[in-house]
């Protein structure tokens, strides 16, 4: 699951905003496929943020939150230059993470 | 909740629930930390939120919820929520008439502010409520999005 998270991060006076793009199918559980049988549940239910060691954000997800998840949010305290690291992990078990600067 | 507590909660979440909780550390307060299958699962918006805020919320002027009047489509429904209220602990997000209204909670850190932005899935037109915790106390905005193709199963 290489390269599932497209991330942005930029400064504004001294608020960062980071946007990011995540590719996964986020399957509810309660869609029935052609066989007539309920496609099992496959959805991120953790994103987490980090900037210099410490964690900004937890995004806690439930199966509502739609294919290819899109989130945004704040935070203050960082420089341009500095890195921004996001992972995920699903209800399966399977993770991802990426790494952006600060512009 | 102080600085450190806060930052106790998040690490708990980075850690996973398995190595802290066998430690025992932080056992009772899991409901923001760890990710909850029961409130994620409950069927009504307020059950929901008793699970994972411990209370209901009290409608605030403090918050407000940027979605369209009018889904297109059920499956893709922008939400942004920002709030002028200090220490923003947590920002979730209720679809109520969703199966499981619980779509999404931001549990944000020390420098985070009140902003999150999401896109969510949305059976029916139904009422999108922002719940924002911060200093303790529950505060929310309610927008109804109309839906005119659902998000679910279609």
């Amino acid at each position: 699951m290489a390269k599932s998270i497209k991330m942005r991060a930029s400064l504004r006076g001294d608020e960062t905003t980071v946007k990011a793009l995540i590719t996964h199918a986020m399957e509810t559980g309660l869609r029935k496929g052609k066989d007539g049988n309920k496609i099992p549940a496959h959805h991120i239910t953790e994103v987490t943020c980090e900037h210099a060691g410490k964690t900004v954000m937890v995004a806690q997800w439930g199966p509502a939150v739609s294919k290819n998840p899109y989130l945004a949010f704040k935070f203050k305290g960082a420089k341009a230059g500095d890195a921004v690291k996001l992972s995920w992990v699903d209800n399966k078990g399977e993770s991802d993470s990426s790494e952006a600067k600060i512009k | 909740m102080n600085v450190d507590n806060k930052r106790r909660l998040l690490l708990r979440g980075t850690l996973g629930v398995g190595a802290l909780a066998g430690a025992g550390l932080l056992a009772p307060r899991g409901v923001l930390a760890a990710w909850s299958k029961e409130a994620f699962s409950a069927d009504s918006t307020e059950g929901a939120m008793k699970t994972l805020l411990g209370g209901t919320a009290s409608a605030s002027d403090a918050v407000s919820i940027k979605a369209p009047d009018i889904a297109e489509n059920g499956a893709v429904v922008p939400i942004t929520v920002e709030t002028a209220a200090a220490n923003v602990e947590s920002i979730s997000v209720f679809i109520s008439n969703n199966p499981s209204p619980l779509a999404a909670n931001f549990v944000l850190g020390a420098g985070a502010s009140g902003y999150a932005a999401t896109r969510v899935k949305m059976g029916k037109t139904s009422d999108v409520v922002a719940v924002v915790k911060s200093g303790g106390t529950l505060q929310s905005a309610t927008k109804e999005v109309k839906v005119t193709i659902g998000g679910c199963g279609g």
